[in-house]
């Protein structure tokens, strides 16, 4: 069974022009201990998707979805109260900006201390040693004395460590990582991608891993789903999805990438994300699709089969040679 | 933290200095002689007139008056009233007790009642609740103070009498006032109803001295809460499956209270330095009205004097709210 289960998930806000859709009708599926990448570009509703599931959004967001369950419990229903006992203890997230995700105005022992008091019985003293080891395991050194220190004190990479620290502090089943490397050093981002991987290793949890860089889904995921416009364009093995990706989207992404460049230039995506005004009838890459007709322009694509890739395409990619024509 | 203290004390000589020449020079600027308020309808002659001015020292030159004014301060001696006789030190610190009693329950009002509407304001931004305390609060603001004062008499003196119109305590109660301030002495006094008069006389004054202060709090809660809501350390907090009141009231409360505090400071030292159309009409015997009355008679050092004790307690009360900055984000006492 799986750990996390959402299908048909639609976010919407309402905005000063109207409701704007930012995510369209999303499945995730994630097992317990699969590492599970989200790619898109910014404003695909990757981030969203994972706040929703949080219950994170704002009170301006709309939230549908035809089910939305984590570990048998359904998140479409349930309390606030009941979701607060999940979220931070069996559902941890981190996010993109660890410098600002930190309270400035309380030290990192306190704030981690803070979800250990929220969801365990431990006591004063056993919390204060379960943060020893937490940061031992995040890798931050000299535990004592920096459990002390403030947020501002430390670089964004410790910070980084100390939201994970957090997060995996009542022992998740899940964490979903949002773009946890895009603020930081490149040098410091195979660090923390390392450390998510190892404790997730150690742990055996979960990990769904937001991201905008195919470089850290091929390095770390076992599956990736394709984020689009706010919808899911296609979702396969990490193997499968650089071998033959079904999507035209995703292939187009993938030839992007240095590493995969045959020309002088490097190959870009022309265009940009349709926004709140100017989604298409049909399929929402249509614009930007080299392989588009009327057909494609005119009639939203149906998803494909799982050895397709679920990919949301009228005329997927079938062969290597088809993608890289 | 004491070397962050000392470094501000040190800004405080300059000012300090500045605040005595101003208050000196605001006086002499004044149209009006001392001399000729004092001698009042009966007039003085040419004769003890002259002899006045060289007791006072006006006939010296007003740098040379400006010399023995400051070396009388840093000597501890900042003169005696024309009209007393006492020295300027001895009034200000027979009134004061009075007028920081009453400062500090309006601004104990004003906080407790206006941190948690400000709050509860913007959490439920645009809700009934929001919309009805802002409005409150502008009205509270834009109100003539002596008016709101004369209303809450009329009800609550006049019409059910529940409280006295003016001054400290009942007529009946006689004791020491060792402490200056009413509670204490009341309550020390032993005499029976003693303490409860003194807080039906200080409840009306307190009111009335808090309702500005205590909109500014609010509205300024309200504004700093709703900015630090959408912080990405609020979403941190709500991912750990905190409790509303706990992120709300802890979280973001914390970081929304440095404004907060800046305007409870500037309220308070505005409030020290005398509660001018408050004291006048509970008849409150506290430094303002003395700084008034002072000012008309052309009383030279009570107005001098005093102004530069205001000065001192506002800069005393700026060091604290500074302080308490550092103490609140440790981020800024790195700055």
């Amino acid at each position: 069974m799986s750990l996390l289960t959402i299908r048909n998930l639609s976010v919407s806000f309402a905005t000063s022009s109207g409701q704007f859709r930012a995510v369209d009708g999303v499945d995730v599926d994630v097992n317990p201990g699969e590492i599970l990448a989200i790619v898109g570009e910014s404003g695909s509703g990757k981030s969203v998707s994972m706040l929703a599931t949080m219950g994170l959004l704002p009170w301006t967001a709309t939230i549908t979805a035809d089910q939305m369950s984590f570990d048998g419990r359904d998140l479409r229903t349930i309390s606030a109260k009941e979701r607060r006992k999940i979220v931070g203890n069996e559902l941890a997230m981190i996010f993109q900006e660890p410098m600002s995700s930190l309270n400035p105005c309380f030290t990192v022992g306190f704030q981690i201390r803070e979800a250990l008091r929220k969801h365990t019985s431990l006591s004063a003293r056993e919390r204060h040693a379960r943060c020893v080891e937490l940061f031992e395991m995040v890798g931050i050194p000299d535990p004592e004395k920096r459990l002390k220190t403030f947020p501002h004190q430390m670089s964004g990479g410790m910070n980084q460590r100390v939201m994970i620290a957090m997060a995996i502090a009542c022992k998740p089943r899940l964490l979903i990582a949002d773009e946890p490397t895009t603020a930081l050093d490149v040098t410091i981002q195979a660090q923390i991608l390392d450390l998510l991987t190892g404790l997730q290793r150690e742990t055996g949890m979960g990990l769904i891993l937001i991201t905008h860089d195919m470089g850290v889904v091929a390095e770390t995921a076992e599956r990736v789903s394709v984020q689009y416009a706010g919808q899911k364009v296609e979702d396969q093995t990490v193997q499968g999805l650089f071998e033959t990706p079904h999507h035209p989207y995703t292939s187009a992404l993938l030839s992007a990438l240095p590493e995969r460049a045959t020309e002088k230039h490097l190959p870009t995506i022309p265009g940009v994300v349709p926004g709140q005004h100017d989604r298409p009838a049909g399929c929402l890459f249509s614009p930007r699709c080299k392989f588009a007709d009327d057909t494609c322009r005119q009639t939203p694509p149906p998803v494909q089969s799982a050895a397709l890739g679920h990919a949301r395409c009228h005329y997927p990619l079938t062969t290597p040679e088809e993608v890289s024509a | 933290m004491l070397k962050f203290a000392l470094s501000r004390l040190g800004t405080f000589i300059p000012t300090f200095i500045g605040v005595a020449l101003i208050s000196f020079a605001f006086i002499r600027v004044l149209p009006g002689d001392p001399i000729i308020v004092m001698a009042g309808e009966r007039g003085v002659s040419p004769e003890r007139y002259e002899e006045l001015r060289q007791q006072y020292g006006f006939d010296q030159p007003i740098w040379v008056q400006f010399w023995d004014y400051m070396t009388g301060i840093l000597q501890g001696d900042l003169g005696q009233s024309f009209v007393t006789n006492r020295p300027v030190w001895d009034e200000f610190f027979t009134l004061f007790p009075a007028t920081l009693e009453l400062s500090l329950c309006a601004i104990i009002i004003a906080t407790a009642i206006g941190i948690p509407a400000g709050v509860i304001a913007a959490v439920n931004r645009g809700k009934f609740f929001d919309r009805a305390l802002m409005s409150t609060a502008l009205i509270g603001y834009s109100m003539p103070i002596f008016w709101w004062a004369l209303l809450l008499i009329i009800v609550f003196s006049g019409n059910l009498g529940w409280t006295p119109v003016s001054g400290r305590i009942g007529l009946l109660y006689f004791f020491d006032t060792p402490t200056g301030f009413m509670l204490i002495d009341s309550a020390m006094s032993g005499q029976d109803g003693a303490f409860g008069s003194a807080v039906r006389h200080l409840i009306l004054p307190s009111i009335v001295l808090a309702t500005v202060p205590l909109a500014v709090i609010a509205r300024q809660t309200r504004s700093a809460m709703l900015e630090v809501l959408s912080e990405d350390y609020i979403r941190t907090a709500k991912a750990k499956g905190l409790s509303t009141a706990r992120v709300n009231g802890v979280h973001a409360l914390r970081n929304a209270l440095i404004p907060v505090i800046t305007v409870i400071g500037l309220s308070v030292g505005t409030l020290l330095a005398g509660a001018i159309l408050t004291e006048t009409i509970f008849s409150w015997p506290g430094i303002g009205k003395w700084m008034v009355d002072s000012i008309s008679r052309r009383d030279y050092p009570v107005v001098q004097g005093g102004l530069l004790l205001i000065a001192v307690i506002v800069m005393i009360v700026n060091l604290i709210v500074d302080i308490l900055y550092g103490l609140i984000n440790p981020k800024i006492r790195k700055r």
